[in-house]
């Protein structure tokens, strides 16, 4: 029995392919979008974890010198000769035209055991690793990227973390040119009689990274995935919840005829339990399928943003998890299961003997509308509460949801308000507004998916808009000289400044040493007292005369990162050499550690190991050129050593643009499938409104005077809707640009409206609704009239 | 295999001459040891980059107060992945040092792994100082051999030991003149001792510092290619007579079953007798499980030449060296034809 209720129910997918097909797209997209953005995300987290867990940073304290500097060989052999088990890690990052490579050399003799460096092959000789040229582990990904030239022979390890090597401390030495270890790694367990060890060193005892710095910095960027991935899902289940509701309106019939049969109820419910998990288990493979294209295309563009924004490196390679993939299936069925609820719910309690009267499946009720409009106010109220008074990236999160969903519940509120206020002319206009806000209900889920689409891709970008311009504005001021110029060593550097010294207006070293301040990472820069600098860095907080000041070396500007985040501001003492004040505030876009800077005199009294050989070449911009391969022909400098400004503001643009890469795909992607939800949704209605439309056809309005007033109304929807999600991206730009901007990257941007923008979202959401209501409207225009006729036959 | 793993094999199966697997290596570049040699010290107390592998190594037999007996090692392993040395961390020169200390009741054992070239291991001949980490062997004679007198400390996870080694006879030397044979190919090493040493000192316990006396035995070996490729292990004894003289015995035990042993007789003045293959006979008497293996931990030694036929027993039979390469190593009594005191080292049981 159960067969044939499932034969003759299914029969209605051959009769009716678009409605399977629609369905299982819906399916199949929000698998996709949803399962791809989780791809994405775990694929990172696994790529931090192994960072973090690289020569057991999870699990080893270290000892590092509180500047961050080296820790001395001799202060190294001390702790060992005093019996303490540590072990010497010489890292640094070895970078040229080509690429870049972060080296980590160990001392695999004293390396504790959760250190011990990643597996060998076999039949590898050892000697080839620890004497020279010695031999580099790394990735298969990153043995395949854009490495530096001339390194020693490379060999595969697949425990090797993104754009890293690992190698012996005698290899590290010589490349980074280091003798000095970075840091010592503490083993576990110490030698028997010894005082502990923190009563031994100077050095800072610095415990275990169990929570890695990386993974809380991009938490942002992983949750922001996220919301996309749950904001497409949703819209996605639109879609299902509309072809679901759909087949069952239109299988009302043959339900009522099997139950009539003596078919159980149960066993009906099973049929429809059964064909939808064999239709989800299909769409759901799809979507999987999907979603791995979708996560695999956008993935160099996630390793990009990241790398971007954080310095968190991962590989834009995307491994398949079978886990990820059962997990999107279960996912998949319980989105089908939520979303045909509805309807298994209404089959079971459709009277055996009652007609087969079809109605909207969403009935209108304007108490409905009034507890979801009471809601969104609810909500509008906690995310004005948050936006004010919320702490944190969650909270800022939380306002963003609440905003969001307050304004989609509120949607069909505020539509049968503005119908209201139409003007009308003559009694079938007043018509067509009147059933246009009948229709509102069933259409309403639908538009909430559009306004949700629209809002998003209004607030996403009017934040990159927003960020992008601030940004080259920004670059237009820090790039102000013309040239910049990398010599191999200081010592060529002097000689070529020596050289170009009388052609040139202004020489300006660029210095800068790593230095840990307020226990995290930063730089501090070197800067000598030049118009360049008092012109081209705006200052966001100051004390009087801050270059000034910064000029006798007792002062030092700090970036706007580190004031936000150490709650610093002019007047505090920065702890560079015996406490300098902080005279000033800048902005420091797209930088996520700390930075300083102070005078020249005072950098090379501080850090006297550093010479400058790096410099920017202040020079009328017309000779620039004429410089550039004067510096290349006569001395020589390999090109890459030379940049002109507008190189590296290009460069600097393209790694912004790729930064956003993944939001703008997410954000088309998003509207599409809102699309396609409203199309659905209006092939649902279509044939439910044949009833209301009959009458009107009956008394003399043609099919195609029909047909248009279809269309237009859809158009009109989709313009009530963009014109309300305006308002609401607008609110989201802000809660982006003010809150979670700052939560998640420590720097606050002015907004900036892009009403172009605007234009196009707009046209494109008109294409949208146009085409999502131009296959029902064709087919009501070419209804034949004898089914319009049976309608009073039989319908009514 | 991990990167250490790897690097111990490296290590040790050049190192460790007492007896691995496969370990008959060409010695490319590395000087190999001639027949009729000359030593000159200090210079040859101290280290030989030259060749590839090369050690001292100091077993003593202790007592405390009580009557309880001890024993210690103190071992510095040296091996080279090429004959040269430099001073920085380029240095093809890798140091391993092993320490152990057994009680009745109890074996606890270390071990130190660091390269030669920045000052973190090393071993000077004038004045005689081996050090690995906090680990040291020095020469605290003022006149003399430097060997005279030494300094011993070593520090594990849970013991350590300071000792004071005074030497009442001269330097012996074995095989040859020093040349000692290992193979019946003809593989050798360099091969010289002090067996005559007094010992004072005190062992830090886990329940407290233990003050003992006894006696120590330091050999030295230097070679580049000690064993043949079907040696898979050996037996090395070092036993001290009541009447004041001295034994070295070992037999390297080939994979098809038979063995190759060497002896050096000393005699209370220092004068000694070396005997080649097939002077003494090793015969297990009984077998103890040590970390899942079954070790012959009793042993019968004949030495008909010598009128010797005794039976050994180990102070502890899990006197096992829990190292990145294990192997069993402690003090033994033995009794029979003759009674004294001795330590045994065994490797190469699987």
């Amino acid at each position: 029995m159960l067969y044939t209720a499932i034969q003759s129910l299914s029969s209605h997918w051959k009769r009716r392919p678009g409605q399977l097909a629609m369905l299982a797209i819906g399916l199949a997209l929000a698998t996709a979008l949803w399962s791809g953005v989780q791809a994405i995300n775990a694929e990172a987290r696994s790529a931090y974890d192994r960072a973090a867990a690289t020569l057991g940073q999870d699990q080893l304290a270290r000892l590092e010198r509180a500047d961050g500097r080296p820790v001395s060989l001799d202060t190294y052999l001390a702790l060992r000769s005093a019996g303490y088990l540590v072990s010497p890690v010489i890292s640094g990052e070895i970078r040229d035209a080509n690429g870049r490579l972060r080296v980590l050399g160990i001392d695999p003799l004293t390396a504790p055991a959760a250190a011990q460096g990643p597996a060998l092959d076999g039949d590898l000789d050892l000697s080839t690793f620890f004497t020279a040229p010695g031999l580099l582990l790394v990735s298969e990904a990153t043995a395949n990227g854009p490495l530096p030239t001339d390194l020693p022979p490379i060999t595969i390890s697949s425990d090797v973390p993104p754009a890293a090597a690992i190698t012996d401390i005698s290899t590290a030495a010589r490349l980074l040119g280091q003798t000095d270890p970075s840091y010592l790694l503490v083993a576990p367990q110490q030698p028997f009689g010894l005082p502990p060890l923190a009563d031994a060193t100077d050095l800072q005892l610095r415990a275990p990274e169990t929570a890695n710095d990386i993974s809380r910095l991009t938490d942002s960027f992983h949750l922001n995935l996220t919301a996309f991935g749950f904001l497409s899902f949703g819209v996605g289940l639109f879609i299902v919840h509309a072809a679901i509701g759909l087949a069952f309106e239109q299988r009302r019939a043959s339900i009522r005829t099997l139950r009539a049969l003596g078919t159980p109820l149960r066993t009906v419910l099973l049929a429809l339990g059964i064909e939808l998990a064999a239709i989800a288990l299909v769409a759901g493979l799809i979507g999987i399928l999907m979603g791995y294209l979708i996560a695999a295309a956008l993935m160099p563009g996630v390793a990009g943003t990241l790398r971007g924004l954080y310095g968190a490196e991962i590989e834009g390679i995307l491994r398949f998890d079978p886990y990820w993939a059962l997990s999107a299936l279960f996912i998949t069925w319980l989105g089908a299961a939520a979303a045909a609820v509805q309807a298994m719910i209404r089959t079971a309690r459709m009277p055996l003997l009652a007609p087969a009267l079809p109605r909207a499946w969403a009935q209108a009720s304007g108490r409905a509308m009034r507890v979801q409009t009471v809601a969104a106010l609810a909500l509008f109220g906690l995310a004005a509460m948050l936006a004010l008074f919320g702490q944190g990236l969650i909270a800022a999160f939380l306002c963003l949801a609440a905003l969001l969903i307050g304004a989609a519940l509120i949607l069909p509120g505020v539509m049968s308000v503005a119908l209201r206020f139409l003007p009308t002319r003559g009694a079938f206009s007043e018509w067509v507004l009147a059933d246009t806000r009948q229709q509102i209900p069933g259409l309403s889920l639908a538009l909430m998916a559009l306004l949700l689409a629209l809002s998003a891709n209004i607030g996403v970008s009017t934040m990159v808009g927003s960020f992008r311009s601030t940004f080259i504005g920004w670059l237009d001021q820090r790039l102000a000289s013309e040239l910049y110029i990398t010599a191999a060593d200081p010592s060529e550097a002097a000689f070529l400044m020596d050289a170009i010294r009388p052609d040139v207006d202004a020489i300006l070293p660029i210095v800068s040493a790593d230095q840990r301040l307020f226990d995290r990472p930063a730089q501090v820069f070197g800067v000598v007292d030049h118009p360049t600098y008092r012109q081209a860095w705006p200052l966001l907080a100051q004390s009087e005369n801050p270059w000034d000041q910064l000029a006798t070396g007792n002062a030092a500007l700090i970036n706007e990162q580190l004031a936000r985040r150490e709650n610093l501001s002019p007047g505090d003492l920065l702890p560079i050499a015996e406490g300098l004040p902080i005279v000033g505030v800048y902005s420091d876009y797209g930088n996520p550690n700390g930075q300083a800077i102070v005078s020249l005199d005072r950098f090379a009294d501080t850090y006297p190991e550093v010479q400058p050989f790096r410099f920017a070449i202040r020079i009328n911009p017309e000779q620039a050129p004429a410089m550039a391969s004067r510096l290349r022909e006569e001395f020589g400098l390999p090109a890459d050593a030379v940049t002109n400004q507008d190189q590296v503001k290009a460069f600097s643009i393209e790694v912004f643009d790729q930064t956003f890469l993944v939001t703008g795909a997410l954000n088309i992607l998003t509207l599409g499938v809102a699309g396609v939800a409203l199309l659905t949704s209006l092939l649902t209605l279509a044939n439910l409104r044949l009833p209301q439309l009959a009458p009107l056809w009956a008394i003399g309005t043609s099919r195609a005077t029909l047909a248009k007033v279809e269309l237009i109304r859809a158009l009109g929807l989709a313009m009530l809707t963009f014109i309300f999600a305006l308002p609401v991206g607008l609110a989201l730009a802000w809660v982006l640009l003010a809150l979670v901007n700052v939560e998640a990257f420590g720097w606050r941007l002015p907004m900036q409206l892009f009403p172009g923008d605007w234009t196009r979202l707009f046209a494109l959401a008109l294409i949208a609704a146009g085409l999502a209501a131009l296959g029902p409207a064709l087919r009501l225009a070419r209804i034949p009239p004898a089914r319009l006729t049976q309608i009073f036959a039989q319908e009514r | 295999m991990r990167l250490l793993a790897l690097i111990l094999l490296l290590t040790l199966s050049q190192a460790h001459a007492q007896g691995f697997a496969g370990l008959g290596t060409q010695a490319d570049g590395f000087a190999i040891p001639q027949p009729d040699p000359v030593f000159t010290f200090p210079e040859d107390h101290g280290p030989h980059p030259e060749y590839r592998i090369e050690w001292w190594y100091l077993t003593a037999t202790l007592q405390g107060m009580d009557g309880t007996d001890y024993g210690i090692q103190w071992t510095l392993f040296r091996s080279a992945l090429e004959p040269e040395t430099s001073y920085d961390w380029t240095a093809p020169q890798l140091f391993m040092g092993h320490a152990g200390l057994t009680t009745p009741t109890a074996h606890f054992s270390a071990e130190r792994l660091a390269r030669g070239g920045i000052g973190q291991a090393g071993v000077t001949s004038d004045p005689f100082h081996a050090q690995i980490d906090d680990w040291h062997m020095y020469s605290t004679a003022t006149d003399g051999d430097a060997y005279d007198a030494l300094h011993l400390t070593a520090r594990g996870s849970n013991f350590a030991y300071d000792l004071n080694l005074t030497a009442n006879g001269p330097l012996i030397f074995h095989g040859d003149g020093g040349y000692s044979v290992k193979s019946a190919q003809g593989q050798a090493s360099y091969y010289y001792s002090q067996p005559f040493y007094a010992v004072t000192g005190t062992l830090n316990l886990p329940d407290g510092d233990v003050p003992v006396t006894g006696t120590a035995w330091l050999d030295r070996e230097w070679s580049s290619q000690p064993l043949s490729d079907d040696q898979m292990g050996w037996d090395w004894f070092s036993l001290q007579f009541e009447d004041g003289a001295r034994m070295m015995a070992f037999a390297l035990r080939s994979t098809e079953g038979g063995t190759f042993t060497s002896a050096t007789w000393i005699n209370a003045d220092g004068t000694t007798e070396s005997y080649g293959d097939g002077h003494i006979a090793l015969t297990p008497l009984a077998t103890t499980q040590v970390a899942g293996r079954t070790i012959p931990t009793q042993w019968q030694l004949t030495f008909p030449v010598r009128g010797i036929d005794i039976q050994t027993t180990p102070i502890n039979a899990q006197s096992w060296m829990d190292t990145s390469f294990p192997y069993w190593e402690g003090p033994i009594t033995f009794t029979g034809s003759h009674t004294g005191r001795g330590y045994l080292e065994m490797t190469g049981y699987e």
